[in-house]
C-alpha cells in the first residue's frame, strides 16, 4: 500500500491543558491514551484482587479470608479483567490507530468517544463501591456470584449485586457507544482509495467486534434489568413459581457471555498478523481468508451459547446441537492460525518484544484453542465442567490469547504514541518472565481439573496441595512481572531514544508514515490510497 | 479550534467539552441513588433527583450545541453520513435489546410452563398446574395475594390495543406525510404532519396508562403475576418509554421546524427521529402480536 501523506502543520496545541484536558478531549488519540491508562491500572487491580485468592488457595484450609470475601474477590476480578481490562485496551487501541491507519482526522463521532471513555471510572467506582461501604457497614461487600451473575444466587445476594448490575448496564452503554463509532468510522472515515479489501486486518477485527457487541451487549442489559426487577420488582423471570427459569437467565447471559470471548480476542487478531508481517519482513499471508474467517467466527459465535451449560439439562439435541456447532468455530479459527503461521513461514524473523509475545501468543492462545475442543465435547464437559480445567483453559484463550496480545500491540505501538523506544531488554526480561510463570500458573491447573478440583471454592482437598503451591506461587511472580510492564511503558513515555517514523524495519501502512509522536491533529488531509 | 478551518475537504471535529463527563456523574449518581433507594437507604432519592437533573441539564445543552452546529453549516455531507450510519447502528441495538425481553417471553411460554406442568405429579409440588398462556405459573401466590391457578384473564387484544396498533401505523404515516412535505418544500405540510404525529404519539401513552390502570385494579394484572405479568408489563413498558422518548424527541423536531430548521437536502435531525419513530412502530407490532393476540 503505497500513500501520500498530508503535511500536517498543526502544531499549535489549542486544547485546554492539565486535568482539563483529559475530562473534555474529543481526540483520538487523547481519549485512546485514557483507554489504555485506564486498562492498565484496572489490570493491576484485578490482579491484585486475584493474588489475594491464589495467597488463600496455597494450601488447604482458611487462611486469610471469609469464603463470602473470596466469592467477591473472583467475580470482581473476572468482572474487572474483562470489562475494565482487556475490552477498554481493545478500545485505546481502536481510538489511536483506527484513524491512522485508515487515514481519518479522527474518530467519526468525537463528543461520543469522550463519553465512552468517562463512562468508564463511574463504572469502575460502582462495581468496586460495595468492598468501601461494607467497611461502614452498608451491605455486605461486592457482588458474590461469580462474573456469571447466575440466579437464583444473585437474586438471594446483597447490595452489591444491584451495584454490579447498574455497573454493567454503564460499562454496557460505553461498549454500544464505542461499537458505533468504530463501525461509522471504518465505513466513512477511509481515505479515499481504501477499499474495504484495502483495509488493515485491525479494521476487519474491530468491525466484527463492534458487530458482535451492538448485538449482544443490549441481551445482557435486558438480562441484568429482568434480574434486577426479579430482584426488587415482583417479578419472576427467573423464578418457577411465577413459571419463569433460572435456566433463562443462563441463556440470556450466555448468549451475550460466548460472543465476548471474541469481542475481547477479534481487536487481537486483527492487529497481531499485522505484528506477524512487521517482523517477518514479507507479506500477510491469506488476506481474503482471514476477513471471511473472522466473519465466520463473528456469526458462529451467536448461535453456539448453552455449551456453557451443557450439564445444566437440556435436551439431546440441543446439546448435540450446541457442540457440533461449537466445534464449527474451530474451522476458520483453523484458517486463521494457519495464516498466521504462514505468514512467519520463511520470513527473515526477528525477535524484537512484539514478536516474542505474538510468537508465544500463537504457541499459548492454541493450547487455549485446543483445551476449548476438549470442553466443547458434551461427554467430557460432563467431566471438566465446573473444574480447573476450565479455569486453566479460559486463562489461555483470555491471558495468553488476548492479554498478551494486547501487550504485544502495547510494545508494537508504544513507541509509535510516545516517540520514544522503550528498553528491549526489560521488554524481552517480561516476556520470558510473563511466559514462563504464566505456564507455571496455569498447567499445574488443567491437572487440578482433570483430577476433581472443583473452581470457586476457597478450601480444597489434601491431594491437591502441591499443584496449587506452585500455581500460587508462579501466579505471584506474574503478577509482580507486570510491574516491568509499567515500569517499562512509563520510562517510555518520559524519554529514551527517538523512534523513526517506521520504527519497525519491515512495518507497512499509514500508521508508520507519520512522525512519531504523530501530530496532535494527523491526516487532517487525507491522504490518498492507490 | 482546528476545526474553524473548515471547509469541503475537512471533517468536523468539535471543540473539547465538558458534556460527556458532567452526564457520566450526574448517571453514577442517579445509578448510586437508585440502588441505595431500592436497599432501604431513602437519602438515595436525593441523589437520584440531584442526578436526573444533571442528566437532563446535560442532555439540554449537549443538544443544544449540535443543533447550533447544524445551524451554523458546520455539518456538509461526509458528518451527515456519519450520524445516519450511527443512527442505524443504534437502532440495531435498541433491537438487541428488545430481542431479550421477546426471547424471555418465548422461552418461558414455549419452554419452561410446558415442563413445569410436565412433571410426574409424584415428584412435583405444583400438582394441579397445567400448561397454559396467559399463565401466572404455579406457584400461586403473588406478591402475598392468592389468585387461582388457571384463571388469570388476557389483556383483550382487539380492545384498546387494537386502537393503539391503529394510532401507532398512522402516526407512521404522518411523520412519511411530514417528510414529503419537506422534500417539497411545503413547510405547513412538515408541520402539520408533525404535530399530528406527536398527538399520536400522546393519544397511544394516554391509552396506554388507562389500560395499565385496568389491569392492576380491575383485572389484578400486575408486574407480579408471574410470567404472563412479568413479560407484559416489562415488553409494553419499555416500549412504552421509547414511545414517551420517541414523542418528546418529535416535540424537539416540531419546534425546529416551527423555527424554519430543516431542508429538502438537510435533515439528518428530522430523518433520525422518523427511524426511531418507525422503529418503535414496528416492535408495537412484534407486541401486539406475540403479546396481546396469540
Amino acid at each position: 500500500m503505497s500513500s501520500t501523506t498530508a503535511a500536517h502543520h498543526d502544531e499549535h496545541h489549542d486544547h485546554p491543558t492539565g486535568i482539563m484536558r483529559w475530562l473534555t478531549t474529543t481526540n483520538h488519540k487523547d481519549i485512546g491514551t485514557l483507554y489504555l491508562t485506564f486498562s492498565l491500572i484496572m489490570f493491576l487491580v484485578g490482579g491484585a484482587m486475584i493474588l489475594a485468592v491464589r495467597a488463600e488457595l496455597f494450601q488447604p484450609g482458611l487462611q486469610l479470608m471469609k469464603p463470602e470475601f473470596y466469592n467477591q474477590l473472583i467475580g470482581v476480578h473476572a468482572l474487572v479483567m474483562i470489562f475494565a481490562a482487556l475490552m477498554p485496551a481493545a478500545t485505546g487501541f481502536a481510538n489511536w490507530m483506527l484513524p491512522l491507519q485508515i487515514g481519518a482526522p479522527d474518530m467519526a463521532l468525537p463528543r461520543l468517544n469522550n463519553w465512552g471513555f468517562w463512562l468508564l471510572p463511574p463504572a469502575a467506582i460502582l462495581l468496586t463501591l460495595p468492598f468501601t461501604l461494607a467497611l461502614f457497614g452498608i451491605g455486605d461487600g461486592a457482588i458474590a456470584t461469580g462474573w456469571t451473575f447466575y440466579t437464583p444466587l444473585s437474586i438471594q445476594g446483597g447490595i452489591g449485586v444491584d451495584f454490579a448490575i447498574f455497573s454493567v448496564h454503564l460499562l454496557g452503554i460505553s461498549s454500544v457507544l464505542g461499537s458505533i463509532n468504530v463501525i461509522v468510522t471504518i465505513l466513512n472515515m477511509r481515505a479515499p482509495g481504501m477499499t474495504l479489501m484495502k483495509m488493515p486486518m485491525f479494521a476487519w477485527g474491530w468491525l466484527v467486534t463492534a458487530f458482535l457487541l451492538i448485538a449482544t451487549i443490549p441481551v445482557l442489559a435486558g438480562a441484568v434489568t429482568m434480574l434486577l426487577t426479579d430482584r426488587h420488582f415482583g417479578t419472576h423471570f427467573f423464578d418457577a413459581a411465577g413459571g419463569g427459569d433460572p435456566i433463562l437467565f443462563q441463556h440470556l447471559f450466555w448468549f451475550f457471555g460466548h460472543p465476548e470471548v471474541y469481542i475481547v480476542l477479534l481487536p487481537v487478531w486483527g492487529f497481531m498478523p499485522q505484528i506477524l508481517q512487521t517482523f517477518s519482513r514479507k507479506p500477510m499471508y491469506g488476506y481474503k481468508a482471514q476477513v471471511v474467517s473472522l466473519w465466520a467466527i463473528g456469526a458462529l459465535a451467536l448461535v453456539v451459547w448453552a455449551h456453557h451449560f451443557f450439564t445444566v439439562g437440556m435436551p439431546v439435541p440441543a446439546l448435540l446441537y450446541f457442540m457440533y456447532s461449537t466445534m464449527a468455530i474451530s474451522l476458520p479459527l483453523a484458517v486463521l492460525f494457519f495464516c498466521w503461521i504462514a505468514t512467519i513461514w520463511k520470513g527473515s524473523l526477528s525477535f524484537e518484544t512484539p514478536m516474542l509475545f505474538a510468537t508465544g501468543w500463537i504457541v499459548l492462545f492454541g493450547i487455549g484453542g485446543l483445551t476449548g475442543l476438549v470442553l466443547a465435547d458434551v461427554a467430557a464437559d460432563a467431566q471438566y465442567h465446573h473444574s480447573y480445567f476450565v479455569v486453566a483453559h479460559f486463562h489461555y484463550t483470555l491471558f495468553a490469547g488476548g492479554m498478551m496480545g494486547v501487550m504485544s500491540g502495547v510494545y508494537y505501538w508504544l513507541p509509535k504514541m510516545t516517540g520514544h523506544m522503550f528498553s528491549e531488554r526489560l521488554g524481552k526480561l517480561h516476556f520470558w518472565l510473563t511466559a514462563i510463570s504464566f505456564n507455571l500458573t496455569f498447567i499445574p491447573q488443567f491437572f487440578l481439573g482433570l483430577a476433581g478440583m472443583p473452581r470457586r471454592i476457597p478450601d480444597y482437598a489434601l491431594q491437591f496441595t502441591e499443584f496449587n503451591m506452585i500455581s500460587t506461587v508462579a501466579a505471584f511472580v506474574l503478577g509482580f512481572s507486570q510491574l516491568i510492564f509499567v515500569y517499562n511503558i512509563v520510562s517510555c513515555v518520559r524519554g529514551g531514544k527517538k523512534a523513526t517514523d517506521r520504527v519497525w524495519e519491515g512495518a507497512e501502512g499509514l500508521e508508520w508514515t507519520l512522525p512519531s509522536p504523530p501530530p496532535y491533529h494527523s491526516f487532517t488531509e487525507q491522504p490518498i490510497v492507490k | 479550534m482546528s476545526s474553524q478551518t473548515h471547509n469541503a475537504g475537512h471533517y468536523y471535529v468539535p471543540n473539547p467539552v465538558a458534556y460527556p463527563v458532567i452526564l457520566s456523574s450526574g448517571l453514577l449518581a442517579l445509578a448510586s441513588g437508585f440502588i441505595f433507594n431500592i436497599n432501604n437507604f431513602p437519602a438515595g432519592k436525593w441523589m437520584m433527583i440531584v442526578g436526573a437533573l444533571v442528566i437532563l441539564g446535560m442532555v439540554f445543552k449537549w443538544m443544544g450545541t449540535v443543533i447550533a452546529e447544524c445551524q451554523n453549516g458546520l455539518y456538509t455531507k461526509w458528518e451527515d453520513k456519519s450520524f445516519r450510519v450511527g443512527m442505524i447502528v443504534f437502532i440495531c441495538s435498541e433491537v438487541a435489546f428488545f430481542a431479550a425481553f421477546f426471547g424471555a417471553l418465548f422461552f418461558m411460554r414455549v419452554i419452561s410452563i410446558p415442563e413445569l406442568a410436565s412433571f410426574d405429579p409424584h415428584f412435583t409440588m405444583y400438582k394441579d398446574f397445567t400448561s397454559a398462556w396467559p399463565s401466572a405459573g404455579p406457584g400461586g401466590v403473588v406478591l402475598g395475594k392468592e389468585y387461582v391457578v388457571g384463571h388469570l384473564n388476557p389483556m383483550e387484544a382487539w380492545g384498546l390495543p387494537a386502537i393503539n396498533t391503529l394510532i401507532l401505523l398512522t402516526s407512521g404515516a404522518t411523520v412519511t406525510w411530514a417528510h414529503w412535505g419537506l422534500m417539497k418544500n411545503n413547510r405547513k405540510q412538515l408541520v402539520i404532519g408533525l404535530f399530528l404525529t406527536v398527538a399520536l404519539g400522546i393519544s397511544f401513552l394516554a391509552c396506554q396508562a388507562v389500560e395499565y390502570h385496568h389491569a392492576y385494579t380491575e383485572m389484578g394484572l400486575t408486574l407480579g403475576s408471574g410470567a404472563y405479568g412479568a413479560s407484559f408489563f416489562m415488553l409494553t413498558g419499555f416500549h412504552g418509554f421509547h414511545v414517551m422518548l420517541g414523542t418528546l424527541m418529535l416535540i424537539v423536531i416540531l419546534i425546529r421546524s416551527m423555527k424554519g430548521h430543516f431542508d429538502a437536502d438537510h435533515h439528518f435531525g428530522f430523518e433520525g427521529v422518523a427511524w426511531y419513530w418507525h422503529f418503535v412502530d414496528v416492535v408495537w407490532l412484534g407486541l401486539f402480536v406475540f403479546v396481546y393476540w396469540l
